[in-house]
């Protein structure tokens, strides 16, 4: 065998792997090793190109390397559950960065043609992946507002960005790649680029989070894959399009779970579409508070209990209550179930996650298809953070969230929502159910909240 | 097959296997799905180690060296953020 052919074998060995890695997600029982081998497959590659030869500057690459790694382990293993959001987001968006990096050193050696096309685009969509996912994290992390952005002549400024850097990427590609005005142009086509993927971001406010994401994962995958092109590596190539794949479903579920075409989530903010609508009609209408006792009797006496946790859970930091709650329940022979909806919380899956961390089984978790029929014989809802998921208002026309999918819990015996104030969701609507006839509500933090009732529970 | 129609060859057949792979991936797992995702595309690591060991030129070395530590960073916290989530999903016997 010839040196190539071991190097390519390496690499044909380190795609299986990645495919294995996300075959392994099919059940949570397979998905810790899944990703064992995943990481294995990327070591393999790594290694490999290292003993590839002909490569310059190894002590700087292997430094690098280092400095990455000691970087990154610590950061993730550290980072709260609660701030994973924000990790996934920046890893995703450091991965466009890079992509674009060594796209644009490639941009002198392609020698024209295809290949320069293809180093272009992973210029223009990994910088905007950079960049929006940069200010994905400052939202998520709270270092910016998380309300959507929208600047004057917002759509202008994004267009004309857009615009602007595949303008300026004819240009490079009409020079050819190799000369001085080409690399200028390529130097703006960059600039532009990050310009408009903080711009695309920017109006973006927090439930739609979860399809930003997604999208620029995605976007990141299309890079890489494109790299993979431009450098002639087939493992690039493999991987970068199984991120394609597995972002673009992801995006497509979310945008599903919303209700309404992504296009919608993605520019609504900037045509003014989306929260414009916000009234708050019926501030005064009455509504029944009760207390931590009241609650705690109540689901005492109840058979089935149903959890529906929104992002406000993991702002609150309840999950550990909720579980604690949830055993007494489960003592007191009540069946408790929690109600998932597709978009609650900042990422897809993010309850899943949040739950996973308080060591609640993973089969208590439904789906709302699974779930949304077994409201209607559940005598007790607990809405924790959540609204616009449970929010009535979407059934009927002519409101920001008409038309999707919510959970049913009208249809309970009781609701009981715990909230910090009257404030309505995301989507600024007011929610019906609150003033229904069967819901109750606390006011507080969910976590304090949660733990008085617990208190109660067992002073029962 | 000649080498670009031997990638686009690649390239349509990992579209078809990503899609199949991925739309069996149960619903409790999309976020570890995502940042497994995330890890995997790290693998431009590879790209940036073969591009700025042909780099010529203090600018284009150093860049080539930033995009090394981006997508280390990428590659190995993906992965280890990943097995923290995926640690947490323990079913009712474990």
């Amino acid at each position: 065998m010839t040196k190539q052919t071991v190097i390519d074998l390496a690499y044909l060995v380190a795609a299986a792997c990645f495919i294995l890695a996300l075959k392994g997600l099919s059940s949570p029982k397979s998905a810790r090793n899944g990703n064992r081998i995943g990481a294995f497959g990327a070591i393999l590659a790594v290694v490999t190109v290292l003993f590839s030869g002909g490569l310059e500057h190894l002590p700087l690459i292997l430094g690098a390397i280092v400095l990455g790694s000691a970087a990154a382990v610590p950061a993730s293993r550290q980072v709260p559950m609660t701030a994973m959001p924000q990790l996934v987001a920046l890893f995703n968006g450091v991965g466009g960065g890079a992509a674009a990096i060594v796209a644009y050193l490639e941009v002198p050696e392609t020698g024209g043609g295809f290949p320069l096309i293809a180093s272009l685009f992973t210029m223009i969509v990994g910088s905007i992946s950079f960049s929006g996912s940069v200010v994905t994290f400052l939202k998520l992390q709270e270092v910016m507002t998380t309300r959507p952005v929208v600047l004057p002549g917002h759509a202008v400024l994004f267009g004309g960005s857009l615009v602007g850097a595949l303008a300026l990427a004819g240009v490079t590609f009409a020079q050819g790649g190799d000369n001085h005005a080409s690399t200028l142009a390529a130097i703006a086509v960059v600039v532009l680029s990050l310009a408009a993927g903080a711009l695309f971001v920017l109006p973006v406010g927090g439930a739609d989070v979860p399809i930003v994401i997604s999208l620029l994962n995605a976007f990141t995958g299309l890079t890489v894959a494109a790299s993979g092109y431009v450098l002639d590596n087939v493992l690039l190539l493999i991987a970068g399009t199984l991120v394609g794949a597995s972002g673009t479903i992801l995006t497509r579920l979310m945008a599903t779970a919303m209700g309404r075409p992504i296009t919608a989530t993605l520019f609504g903010a900037i045509r003014g579409g989306s929260s414009a609508g916000a009234t708050s009609v019926g501030g005064d209408r009455p509504v029944r508070s009760a207390s931590p006792d009241d609650v705690a009797i109540l689901l005492n006496y109840a058979t089935k209990v149903i959890v529906v946790p929104g992002y406000g859970l993991a702002v609150a930091q309840a999950q550990h209550t909720v579980r604690e709650l949830a055993d007494l329940l489960a003592a007191r022979d009540v069946e408790v179930l929690y109600g998932i909806h597709p978009v609650a919380g900042r990422m897809p899956g993010h309850m899943n996650v949040l739950l996973a961390e308080a060591n609640i089984p993973y089969e208590q978790l439904k789906e709302m298809d699974e779930v949304n029929p077994q409201f209607a014989t559940t005598d007790v809802v607990l809405v924790i953070g959540a609204n616009d998921v449970v929010n009535p208002a979407a059934r009927q026309p002519g409101t920001p969230i008409s038309g999707m999918p919510i959970l049913d819990v009208d249809q309970a015996q009781n609701v009981i929502f715990l909230k910090r104030s009257m404030r309505p969701g995301f989507a600024g609507i007011d929610n019906e159910l609150l003033y229904q006839p069967n819901t109750t509500l606390l006011f507080g933090d969910a976590k304090d909240s949660l733990t008085k009732v617990v208190a109660s529970l067992k002073a029962l | 097959m000649s080498g670009n129609m031997g990638l686009l060859t690649v390239f349509v057949l990992a579209v078809f296997v990503g899609f199949e792979v991925v739309s069996k991936v149960s619903t409790t797992l999309h976020t570890p799905l995502m940042s497994g995702a995330n890890a995997i595309h790290g693998v431009i690591l590879v790209g940036a180690i073969l591009v700025t060991g042909h780099a010529e030129g203090a600018v284009s070395i150093t860049l080539g060296l930033i995009a090394i530590v981006l997508a280390t960073v990428n590659m190995v916290g993906g992965f280890v953020v990943t097995d923290r989530m995926l640690e947490m999903f323990k079913g009712k016997k474990s």
